[in-house]
Formats: C-alpha cells, structure tokens, sequence
C-alpha cells in the first residue's frame, strides 16, 4: 500500500513538472506552426514572466491574482513587440539562422534579467505556497494540484479560442497556408504577432504556476530543453501532443529518478528526445511526408 | 529494342490514385513524350522511375535490368538521369562546380586518397574537368563557366540542369517539362538540343512536356495520360488527333466542340 | 583588379589561386613562427587558444557551412577529445599516439551520432545534438571514475621526441601545426568529389540523391570528419586549460563554437579563422574595458554571454555573410574605386525554403 501512495505521489508530482514543460512546448509548437520557426527562447521568455510576477506581487503588493493576469498581459506584449521587431525580419532564412538567433536572445533575456532582478532566486507568496490537499490516504501538494489544474483550465481557454473565435479561426487559416490567408484579408503579419503573444503569455503562466514549487532565477529558462522533449514526443505539431508529451516526459523523470542511480534523472528527459526523434521522429500522434520536387 | 520498360506501375495518395496500372516500353535511340493536363501523374512517374516514390504494383526494367527496387541514389549509378520541373540545381555553387558533381558516379578515388588529394585524385579531377567542359562546350555555356547559380538566369538555369545531367553520361534521360519558364526562342533552341543529345549523344529521351511545338518538332512516340490512366500512345500526330485525349483537354465530346 | 587566365585543369585543382596567395599566406606563417620568440607568454598562450578554437571553428564549418548540417553538441566532441587524450596520457601513452587516437575516437563518436540523425535536418537536428550534448556533459560529471568528477583531472605534461611541452609556447607551435594540418585536409576535402557532395547535400538533398550521392554515407562522414577535428582541438585544448573540469563542456561552449562559424562568415574557411579571433578576442576585450565602462555594467557577470547572444543577433539580422563577407565587401570597394555600385553589396532576397512538409 506505501508502495502504491509512493507510486502515485510521484506520478502526481511528476505530471506537475511534466505541466511545465507540456505548456514551455505548447508555445513551441504554437509559433512553429504558423511561421516554421522554432522559439529556442521560450524558456527564457517564462522565466522573464515568473519574473514581472514576481516584481507585481512581492515588490508593488499586488493580489496574487490580478497580478499573475497583469504579468501574463506585459510578457503577451512582450511577445508581440519581439516578433514585430526583430523575427519577423528573418522569415525566410534558413531554418539555424533562426535557431541561432533565438539561442542569442535566450542570453541577452538572462544578461537583461540578471541586471534587472540580479542573479538571487527569488520566490513570491501564492494561495498554494505550503498547502496540502488529503485525498484518503493520498497527501498531496496544493503546489502540483495547482499546475495540473492550472494547466487543464488554460488548454479549455485556449481550444474555445482557436475553435470558436474569429481571430483563433483566423490564425488557425493562417497556419495552414499563409497565402490563401492572406488573400482571405487576413492580415497574416498581424496574426503571427499576436500568435507570438500567445505563446509569450502561456510562457508566463508556466512561469507563475511554477513559483510556488520552485524559485524563480535566471537560468530557469534551461528547462526549455526539457520541453523540447514534449514537443517532439507530441510529433512537434499538434497541441494535445505537446501536452501529453510533457506530461510523459514529466513521470518518467520523476521514476527514473527514485528507481535509478543518481545522475539518471538529469539525462532521462535528453534520453526520451533522443530515442524519440531516431526512433519514430514524426511523433506519437503526427504523419511524415517528403518533399515534394 | 527496347531500353526501358514499365510494366503496371501504380502509386496512390491518400485516396486517389495518381498513377494507375500505366505501362509503356521506350526503344534505344528515341524520344518518348509523355502528355496530359496538369494532375494526370506525369511527374509522378518521373518521380517512380527515379524511385523517389515507390511504386505499389507493377515492375521497371532497365537496359534488362530491375530497377523497381534499387535505392534512388544508386538510379544514376546504372544510368538514368533526370531534371526537374522547378530546377533543383545546387545554387550556392557555381556553374562548373554543378557538372562536377554531375559526374559523382565516376568518381571511384579512395577516401584517404581524396583527403590527402594524392595524385591520382588530382588526375582523376582533370579527367572530370574535361568532360564537363566538353559539356559547358556541347551546350555553350561558357561565358557563365565561374558564375554562382543563384546569379544566373531562369532560361540559363535550365540549360544548365541538363548539362549536369548529360555529365551523368546516362543512357536514358527523364526530361521534366523542359520548356516551362523558357521564352519561345529558348524553347526552340531546347527543341534542337534534345535532337542534338538524341543524334550527336545517341541517349533515349523520356520528356514531359507541355508545349505540343516542342512535342511535335522532337518527339518519335507520344503517350497521353489523364487521372493516371494511359489514354493513347503513338506518334505525335496519332496521339493529337485521338478523341480521347481532345475529350480529356477540351473537357467533352468531339462532336460538342465542333 | 587582378584577371586569372587558366591555361591548365592542373591550375584548377590546385590550392593557391595565383602567386600572390603563395606569398601573403607565407608571409602570414612566418609571422606565426616568429611571434613566440617576440611575445610574452600570456600573448602566446592567448594567441595558442585562439589557434585551438579555429581547428573547431574549421571542423563544424565542414558540417554547418559546407553540408548544411547544424550541431549544437560540439562542445561534446571537444570534451570527448580533451578526456581520452588526458586519460591515456596519464596511463603513459606518449602524446604523439594520445593526439590523433582523440581525433580518431572522437570522429568515431561523430560518426556514431551521425548515423542515426540523418534524416534530420535543421530544426530536429540542432535538438537532437543539443540533447547529445547535455548527456555528454552528464558523463562526464558522473563518470568519476575515470574524468574525476567535480574533483577535475590533472592534465599531464605532453613530451614530444624527450621535450617536455610545459609553457604556452609548446602547446602553441603544436596547435600551429594541427591547424595547418586540419586546414590542408579540409580544402583537400572542398577540391575533391567528396566535399562537393557535401554541398550538394547542403543545396538540394532531392537532387544530390539524383545524382548518385549516397545521403547517409556522407552526412555520417562530414559529422565524423567534423568531430575528429574537433576531438584533436579537444586534445589540445586539455593542455590549453591544464585542468579538466567536467562542466566546462556545457551548452554555452556548443554555442561559443556556433557563433565561430556564424560571426565569422557561414561557407568559407576564412570564416571559420576570422570568427576564432573573435570569439576567443571578445572575453579579452571585455576583460580590459571592464574598469572603464560606466555604471559598473563592466562588472555584471553575464556581460560575456549577453555580448555572444547581442553580437550573434546582430550578424544574422544586418550581416548574414558575417566578418567574412565584410572583408570581400572591404576589398571589392577597394579594388573597385572609385567605381563602386550601389547594388554591388546588396544582398540578394532569400525567399522561404520551406522545410515544412506539404
């Protein structure tokens, strides 16, 4: 019987972690869809939005709430400013050009929050800091709950968007083919800045969601890389797929860390990705084609 | 004689099916077109012969040989060449450099060889430059010799994929809508080439084309395809004046047109 | 201006374009010779790093610049070189076999990871290698059995034919060597068949298929001629540091040899020299403007880093030929004068390459 509460404390636990790193691949797949570009500064972005929380509530003394909300709204504006000025200038260069400037605004954000905020871990008070939920004999952090809930109600938000709203269904257009959106009348520039601000925004909550288990620092942006592993287990394509593949990447952790020697838990996530991209690269739930000459 | 056979080739996508049970044989020597409007599998069976597709039933025989399922890189190595509709030249690489790697199947120097650049690597790299110029010559392309690809112009372009396709030294060369993006002049000028490489070069031709001029002035025999079927094959003139392929471009009866 | 006329296909193969290569690149090399006996140690000792990372800087622009594959694990591969060169040294190999088996072992680790990535291309690829790399790094703090953990690992003092290479300037005239070594091998590789396959992989892979290449065979060759270079870096780099610590083989490195190939230039050899200098002479800078910069941003600890992201971001968005193409801009406007066109070094618009799959 302790054998099975261990077991689900850390399945529990770990699809808290694995919360995190499905929404960091969210936005990766949000921007890869619709502009072939992969946001190597997502990461970096959520722990930008950690930090604007972290200045509203703790330094100014906003309530937790309309705090996280002003934060998520500044790190969406964020997100927008940064693909009106600088990515949109690199559509159509190759695709390491990208990556490569991604990576090296990934270190100006830390550079920036450093002198900001300085190099300290810092934390901030939330309604779930240090609370326990008791399901029977099941002793479970308010923390983890909050994530996976958290995580649950801004996937609800987001397919009401993208399915039922004239600006999701736009964007949706604009995805799948650029031009025809274009000659729809969409304005497709537009569109993908605000798909930027999407995923800035949903960066953001990851960050908020994720201060009450762990400080918020500088280099919280390296679990990107964990998240990269979620979005490719979920075919780098598809948004439930991201999801789910954070949510695995996530136990998996968390197992490979009580059941295997010390240092495993640290390469298990890097393990998965690897394993995944020779194995079967198209993803769990996604087709692969070839170019077409 | 025949050099090339396709024996009820077939490939779907999805649901449709893009080339359907279609067989044909080319003889050594001659230019074999394929027609059809757009959609009708023309490229696709380009695309299955250079095995970049596979296909789903049927077999290719070439020059005697089984081919159906040879790797698509080791299709230039027994002799077939091709081009692309769009032109897939290397365009951050200049013109020569492109014929060069035209003539990679002939290039047998060992590793070590190639990293020490010993001398027979050197004379091995002479003889590729001779017969790459023999080709700049053949197609008269020399002006643009040292020229980047992606500086030269789409009519050049063009000449110069089959140029780095004759450097190949195939026996038989697929033809991808030769004369798309091409003015009327170079479209003639084309139309001399293919007789020049089918005479001068003796290679079998297969072409997919477009332009019924360029057909009519290169062609032997003819094959006219719509939804992936085979509707006709014969000489150029038999194949134009069938009903069925005027009822497949005109979309109805012979006699509702007229 | 200066016209060549060939007269010979023997011209066409060889290295030097005309006399005047001959002379400038001799006079460079003497340069380097003599320096040791005019500078001080610490001038050698820098210009020595700068020679080790240049030998890396050539081998990832084999596979970044030249076969259009990107890796961010490189820093790996010099950690796999700088451990085994260590490891067998201190078991009493003697450094002339230690040196090329790291660059051999290191090129088999290439070809390792290679085959199995290669039908990756760009986006999945920086991912995969990106992952590589952080398990690498993990190895290498976990396995203390052999690279002593966080403990570090003592590098031993290499001897070649009974001289003990103990100063700067031993190390510097090796790496001097290694890379003109690794220079010759790779403008060997771009004159013969097998580097222009690599571009042609780089250009169009549908149509290098086509012409015979076999995509596997030479994706796995450029990875592994691609880290056996930056293995024997690696090896020389131990004796750069002197003192293996398992973390100095992180992410930042992997990218500190990125931006080698794209400050200095993507496709040309030249680059991967001039991007060396840079990335080995901006720390150096930084270190000597600290004290005079204003509102003490001189001493922020992630000034380093944030100048590599700044500069990087910089060079792709207003320079994409890098230090390399500002150079032939240089001296085209030079040799030109005063005739220079407005349209001479306005770069061509680049429309998408879609990589996404239709």
């Amino acid at each position: 019987m302790e054998d099975a509460a261990r077991l689900l404390q850390l399945v529990v636990n770990g699809a808290a972690a694995g919360c995190i790193y499905g929404l960091i691949a969210l936005g990766f797949v949000l921007i890869y869809k619709a502009t072939e570009m992969v946001n190597f500064a997502q990461g970096d972005i959520m722990m930008l939005g950690g930090f604007v929380a972290y200045s509203l509530i703790a330094h100014y003394g906003l309530n937790y709430w309309v705090g996280a909300l002003l934060a998520i709204a500044i790190t969406a504006a964020f997100g927008f400013a940064l693909d009106a000025v600088i990515l949109r200038r690199v559509i159509g260069q190759p695709q390491f050009a990208v990556v490569m400037l991604t990576l090296g605004l990934g270190f100006i954000f830390r550079a920036g929050a450093g002198i900001g905020w300085g190099y300290d871990s810092v934390g901030f008070n939330t309604p779930f800091t240090n609370k326990t939920a008791t399901i029977g004999q099941l002793v479970l952090g308010q923390d983890n709950l909050s994530i996976i809930v958290g995580t649950v109600l801004l996937c609800g938000v987001l397919y009401v968007f993208f399915s039922k709203t004239r600006l999701g269904v736009a964007m949706q257009a604009s995805s799948q083919n650029q031009l025809a959106a274009y000659y729809m009348g969409i304005p497709v520039r537009t569109v993908f800045s605000l798909i930027w601000a999407i995923s800035a925004g949903v960066a953001a909550v990851a960050g908020i969601l994720l201060s009450p288990v762990s400080m918020i620092d500088v280099n919280m942006g390296f679990l990107g890389i964990k998240a990269f592993a979620a979005a490719v287990i979920g075919g780098f394509g598809s948004i439930p797929g991201s999801l789910v593949g954070g949510v695995v990447v996530g136990i998996v952790e968390q197992l490979a860390g009580y059941y295997l020697p010390a240092g495993f838990q640290e390469v298990t996530s890097n393990v998965v990705l690897l394993a995944m991209l020779i194995l079967r690269p198209q993803g769990l739930f996604a087709e692969l084609s070839g170019k077409r000459v | 004689m025949s050099l090339f056979e396709a024996q009820g080739i077939s490939v779907r996508f999805g649901g449709i099916r893009a080339v359907d049970d279609v067989s044909f044989e080319v003889r050594k020597g001659e230019v074999f077109s394929i027609i059809g409007p757009n959609g009708a599998g023309k490229t696709t069976i380009f695309n299955l012969i250079s095995r970049i597709y596979n296909s789903t039933d049927g077999k290719l025989i070439f020059d005697g040989q089984d081919i159906t399922k040879t790797p698509p890189n080791q299709v230039a190595g027994v002799g077939i060449a091709r081009t692309f509709q769009n032109i897939e030249l290397f365009p951050n690489a200049t013109l020569l450099e492109n014929l060069l790697i035209g003539r990679h199947r002939h290039s047998s120097v060992g590793l070590l060889s190639q990293l020490a650049f010993l001398p027979s690597t050197r004379r091995a790299e002479i003889q590729h430059r001779e017969k790459a110029e023999d080709v700049i010559a053949f197609l008269g392309l020399q002006r643009y010799r040292d020229a980047l690809i992606a500086n030269l112009p789409y009519g050049v372009r063009k000449v110069v994929e089959l140029g780095r396709a004759l450097c190949i030294e195939p026996k038989l060369l697929l033809l991808d809508e030769p004369s798309s993006g091409l003015n009327v002049e170079e479209t003639e000028g084309m139309g001399f080439w293919i007789d020049d490489i089918k005479k001068d070069l003796g290679i079998t031709v297969i072409m997919v084309e477009h332009d019924m001029a360029l057909v009519n002035q290169v062609s032997d025999r003819v094959m006219a395809l719509n939804y992936g079927k085979v509707i006709a094959m014969g000489t150029p003139r038999e194949v134009q004046t069938h009903p069925e392929v005027i009822k497949a471009y005109l979309g109805g009866d012979l006699e509702d047109a007229a | 201006m200066r016209y060549l006329f060939r007269t010979e296909y023997r011209q066409d193969t060889s290295l030097a374009r005309h006399g005047g290569d001959f002379f400038w690149y001799g006079l460079l090399l003497v340069a380097m010779i003599v320096i040791p006996m005019l500078m001080g140690e610490f001038y050698v000792g820098e210009l020595g790093g700068v020679f080790i990372f240049a030998i890396a800087g050539v081998g990832l622009m084999l596979l970044v610049g030249y076969t259009g594959l990107i890796s961010l694990g490189h820093a790996a591969f010099l950690g796999i070189g700088a451990y085994v060169n260590s490891v067998l040294l201190a078991k009493g190999v003697p450094f002339v076999i230690t040196l090329p088996v790291a660059g051999l072992f290191t090129a088999a680790c290439g070809a390792a990871i290679g085959l199995p990535t290669l039908r990756m291309s760009g986006l999945y690829l920086a991912i995969a290698t990106l992952a590589f790399g952080s398990i690498v790094g993990t190895v290498f703090q976990k396995w203390t059995s052999v690279t002593g953990g966080f403990d570090g690992f003592p590098v031993p003092t290499p001897t070649i034919l009974g001289f003990g290479l103990d100063g700067a300037t031993g190390i510097y005239y090796v790496s001097l060597v290694v890379l003109i070594f690794v220079l010759w091998v790779t403008a060997n590789i771009l004159r013969s068949p097998m580097g222009r396959a690599m571009v042609a992989i780089r250009d169009s892979e549908v149509s290098a298929q086509s012409m015979g290449i076999n995509l596997a065979r030479y994706k796995a060759l450029a990875f592994a001629l691609s880290a056996g270079m930056t293995g024997l870096a690696g090896a020389l780099f131990a004796h750069y540091v002197r003192f293996l610590a398992p973390d100095a083989f992180d992410v930042l490195l992997s990218v500190q040899f990125v931006t080698i190939v794209f400050v200095g230039g993507l496709g040309s050899l030249h680059g991967a020299i001039f991007g060396a200098i840079f990335v080995r002479l901006l720390p150096q800078f930084i270190a000597i403007v600290r004290d005079d910069l204003p509102f003490g941003i001189g001493r922020l600890p992630g000034l380093e880093p944030s100048l590599f992201g700044l500069v990087l971001v910089l060079v792709i968005l207003f320079q994409p030929g890098g230090i390399n193409g500002l150079w032939l801009k240089l001296k085209h406007w030079f040799t030109a004068y005063p005739f220079k066109r407005q349209t001479s070094s306005r770069r061509q618009k680049s429309y998408a390459k879609s990589e996404r799959l239709r």
